[in-house]
């Protein structure tokens, strides 16, 4: 196991394919420690109910620190359920149920005594609809997130800079900040929503299907802010667009329901994917045979 | 690097999000130290009674909510706060609920005999023993007004809403505006309206008079609820009628209102319910009479205005009558509305 | 040259049976119309001489005296008491009312569990079902005895405060009885479009609060509660025209003194309507047509309220 890969410099493709991020079940059964001090976010034995209907299967999956994931596969085949699981979204759809462990930084968010806030502060989550808050301006939907936990900033203006320039929205809209969210354009809305979860600092960005409803030009400016913030981040995104997967992530893992509940057919390297998975469902999948 | 070997082993679905056991025993902590308190305040002070407790108790538990969170910090702590003053100011609001219902079973209850619903007022004062009269006469009365109502209401009512949502004629926003507006007119002034037209041109209080009054009160209700019943109708029904070359007439009478027939029951019932207790429109249109008829053109009794009459006169039995008359009047609105229940929920497993 | 081609009308002919028909439905949704053109134009017929002999006097003297039943020229009728007396125990229902009723509807929709959430919708439909008259006995044997406990309370430790102020300490039938009877009364209604529209609040939005690390608190305050303003409002308002409409619950809480009273406690007050009722019974002739034009009144009056609070919630409707 090469336990140096979520160190950013590693991040290239020509990694040996055992990168690890899927981790081998008869080794975790064995109980080797050391999956629970690896950093990042990490996945284990997770399942997912809806009411009865189960969703999700067993899913094992360790994102590395300050990597991009894209979690790809036809609809329906669990992998908003997986993002929202890794934040504690889950448990809002009434009737829901869960099994397994997500492990960050080495401990379990579904231990009891954990405090889901904290959690969710940690873990931002950026979703597909853009939703900015309508009552508030540019400037305070970037600190939603601060007035909503109370945290106390000493300077607000430079945080607001700060967060829209990663976001990569800072020039578009330094001039207005006072106009509402609502104002802006479908891709702008996005990259506020994304600056509004920069601003709580968080260790890991969730991203579910954060391009789907904005045009080409919207979708480029997003991904390059991914690519950028994923130098100090771990990301997780949900993507239906196998393009925007190669280019912007690190490691894809790909989701199938044959009929059942969603499972985790195969985690790689990006590039293996791509160019040589090892499942044929993958393969025919990333080559649009269905899906 | 393999594919994911998977083991069909599912285990146990969890919901670790779910209140602990801890979270219970915390709850039940507040609960009974602000409890606590609510005695305290109880023993020690003028707040005394049910209500007394209560209001220590109420400004207990949030404080106390607060205070025992606040280590968390301060949105665990506010969080916590406001989930208990909402929790305390819901159950608050139920309290005049209950109060009610449980008044008026123990007071009613007492003026109960076995012929209390068969019997009349013809030859008993109200002040009189309670063994003797009944409320026959009253019960009869407001079958009868509330019959003529629906006979008038319900088919205007359910007009009114297949010209908005069937013809979606011209005015349709205006007669959905108009109805909305009606159901704010005043039960009295629906009686004084009757009273300037009916009344006075007839020349005495009648049943017709109090029965047109309540057609009033009960047609927005009415008309309301089926429009909202209408809108159930899949479009493609009505598509699958006009390729069959229906006329539009046809097709509402045949396919639309058929289909959500038991949605329209639900409409009448709910207008029923919303007029069978009206007292002050029948003060002016129909009057009281303590005998049992069946007659049109008289005065004729009700169970609301049996109750106001008898609550006027301040004496011990009389009053013991009109509490009475409200049990058998909350009862009927109670059976009405499981009725209406029941027919609705007919409605939505089609 | 391809110049678009020239569009066509579609025409609906109907037949004679769909003609009939469509007439014979739009007349019969005209009856509110006419209804309400009829309300109107009766009272004001039944009630012109009122008008004619008082003008605005009539809602401004405090005075209701018949003065010789057989000689008109000797009555002074006015209503001004009585409006103040229909706006101040409606206000006060509101002012009770309200906080609850927010209380509630996020009780039902955002607290409780979801089997209860069911059944308290219902409960809610049905209590405010229950006819005014029981309202009104409750309150007359129940509510009043403690009403005059709490007043008394009030105005021993409170008296210098202008609002629990009374000339003579008698709390029987007062203003706030009305008023808190009146709270109950309303509370369904506010309550039901209250829930209503909180459940209509963006469930995305709510989820950006979650996950931005809000509680359920912070999402309510920045989500829930600014997106339900307009619609708690209007159904405010709609228990605003409920409770100055209201007649028997405050004919038997509220003590009919000709007097413009804001001392809540004391025991003096009414409102139009409960007056109606009260001179109904014994009226002369002349008396008779002072009580149509306070219908009047009422009507128009009521009729405003309600017209702004249906244009408020059914705006906060649409925008979902």
């Amino acid at each position: 196991m090469n336990n140096e890969i979520g160190s950013p410099e590693v991040i290239v493709p020509s990694v040996p394919a055992d990168s690890g991020i899927v981790e081998d079940r008869t080794q975790r059964n064995a109980g080797n420690l050391e999956v629970s001090r690896r950093g990042g976010l990490e996945a284990v034995g997770v399942h997912a109910w809806f009411n009865k209907h189960h969703a999700l299967a067993d899913v094992s999956l360790h994102f590395p620190e300050n990597t991009v994931t894209g979690l790809i596969g036809p609809s329906g085949c669990g992998k908003s359920t997986f993002l929202r699981l890794l934040n504690r979204m889950h448990e809002f759809i009434p009737k829901a149920a869960m099994a397994g462990e997500v492990l960050f930084e080495g401990n379990d968010i579904y231990a009891p005594g954990v405090n889901p806030i904290e959690i969710r502060r940690r873990i931002g989550m950026v979703f597909q609809k853009a939703n900015p808050f309508p009552a508030m301006n540019i400037g305070e939907n970037v600190v939603a997130g601060l007035k909503l936990a109370r945290v106390k900033t000493d300077d607000k203006d430079a945080l607001i800079e700060d967060c829209l320039s990663r976001a990569g929205l800072w020039n578009e809209v330094k001039d207005r900040l006072k106009a509402p969210g609502g104002s802006l354009s479908g891709g702008q809305q996005q990259r506020l929503c994304i600056a509004r979860a920069l601003a709580l600092k968080p260790d890991v960005l969730l991203l579910d299907e954060p391009c789907s409803a904005l045009d080409p030009g919207s979708t480029l400016r997003v991904e390059e802010t991914i690519v950028q913030l994923s130098e100090s981040m771990t990301i997780v995104m949900v993507t239906h667009n196998m393009q925007q997967a190669a280019r912007v992530s690190d490691y894809c893992a790909f989701f199938l329901s044959d009929g059942g509940p969603g499972r985790l057919v195969e985690a790689d390297l990006t590039t293996n994917i791509f160019s040589n998975p090892s499942d044929q469902r993958t393969a025919d999948y990333v080559q649009g045979r269905f899906g | 690097m393999t594919t994911y070997q998977y083991t069909d082993v599912v285990p146990q679905p969890r919901r670790p999000w779910d209140h602990s056991r801890a979270t219970a025993l915390r709850v039940a902590v507040l609960v009974v130290l602000s409890g606590v308190f609510g005695s305290l305040l109880n023993s020690f002070t003028g707040l005394s009674g049910f209500l007394g407790w209560y209001v220590g108790l109420a400004f207990a538990m949030p404080l106390l909510a607060f205070v025992g969170s606040v280590k968390h910090g301060w949105n665990m702590a506010t969080d916590r706060l406001a989930t208990s003053l909402i929790t305390v100011a819901f159950a608050a609001v139920t309290i005049p609920w209950v109060s009610i219902v449980v008044t008026v079973y123990q007071k009613g209850s007492k003026a109960f005999h076995a012929k209390y619903l068969t019997d009349d007022m013809r030859i008993t004062p109200s002040s009189d023993l309670l063994q003797y009269g009944g409320v026959a006469h009253a019960i009869i009365g407001t079958l009868l007004m509330v019959l003529i109502a629906s006979l008038i209401a319900v088919p205007l009512g359910i007009l009114a809403a297949v010209y908005i949502v069937e013809i979606k004629g011209r005015f349709a926003k205006m007669v959905r505006f108009l109805t909305q507006a009606m159901s704010g007119v005043p039960s009295i002034v629906a009686g004084l309206f009757i009273y300037a037209t009916v009344v006075i041109f007839f020349g005495g209080f009648s049943a017709w008079a109090g029965a047109l009054s309540l057609v009033i009160l009960m047609l927005p209700t009415v008309a309301r609820t089926s429009e909202e019943v209408l809108k159930i109708v899949p479009e493609d029904l009505r598509s699958a009628s006009y390729a069959l070359g229906a006329s539009q007439a046809r097709t509402t009478f045949r396919v639309v209102l058929p289909t959500v027939a038991s949605g329209l029951v639900t409409a009448a019932v709910l207008g029923i319910a919303r007029v069978v207790g009206e007292t002050a429109p029948l003060i002016l249109t129909a009057s009281y009479f303590v005998a049992t008829t069946t007659s049109l053109t008289e005065p004729i009794a009700s169970l609301p205005i049996y109750i106001f009459s008898s609550l006027g006169l301040g004496d011990d039995n009389a009053t013991t009558r009109a509490w009475g008359g409200s049990l058998v009047l909350l009862g009927v609105v109670f059976v009405l509305f499981v009725f209406a229940r029941l027919f609705s929920s007919r409605l939505s497993r089609k | 040259m391809d110049s678009p081609p020239e569009q066509r009308e579609i025409k609906t002919y109907y037949t004679t049976v769909d003609k009939v028909f469509r007439g014979f439905v739009s007349s019969a949704a005209l009856f509110s119309l006419v209804v309400l053109i009829l309300i109107a134009a009766f009272l004001l017929f039944r009630g012109f001489e009122i008008f004619a002999d008082y003008g605005l006097k009539f809602i401004t003297t405090s005075k209701w005296d018949i003065g010789n039943p057989e000689d008109p020229s000797t009555a002074v009728l006015g209503i001004g008491a009585m409006l103040v007396g229909s706006v101040l125990t409606a206000f006060i229902a509101i002012a009770v009312a309200v906080p609850f009723a927010i209380a509630a509807a996020l009780f039902i929709e955002y607290y409780a569990p979801r089997f209860l959430r069911t059944l308290l919708t219902a409960v809610l439909d049905l209590v405010a079902a229950i006819p005014s008259v029981i309202y009104g006995i409750w309150g007359y044997v129940v509510l009043l005895p403690l009403v005059e406990d709490w007043s008394a309370t009030l105005y021993k430790y409170l008296n210098w405060f202008p609002l629990f102020n009374v000339q003579t300490p008698i709390f029987g039938r007062s203003p706030l009885l009305a008023g808190l009877l009146l709270a109950v009364m309303i509370l369904p209604i506010v309550t039901s479009v209250a829930r209503e529209v909180y459940g209509q609040a963006p469930r995305d939005l709510v989820d950006a609060s979650y996950a931005l690390g809000g509680t359920k608190w912070a999402g309510i305050k920045t989500v829930v509660l600014p997106f339900g303003k307009s619609g708690l409002v209007g159904g405010a308002m709609l228990g605003l025209g409920r409770a100055m409409g209201e007649t028997v619950a405050v004919y038997l809480t509220l003590n009919l003194v000709f007097k413009v009273n804001f001392q809540i406690l004391a025991s003096s007050g009414g409102n139009v309507a409960s007056l109606i009722a009260n001179k109904f019974g014994e009226a002369t002739a002349y008396e008779l047509k002072g009580l149509m034009a306070a219908g009047l009144v009422l009507f128009l009056v009521t009729l405003l309220v309600n017209f702004f609070a249906t244009v408020i919630v059914n705006r906060s409707r649409k925008i979902v």
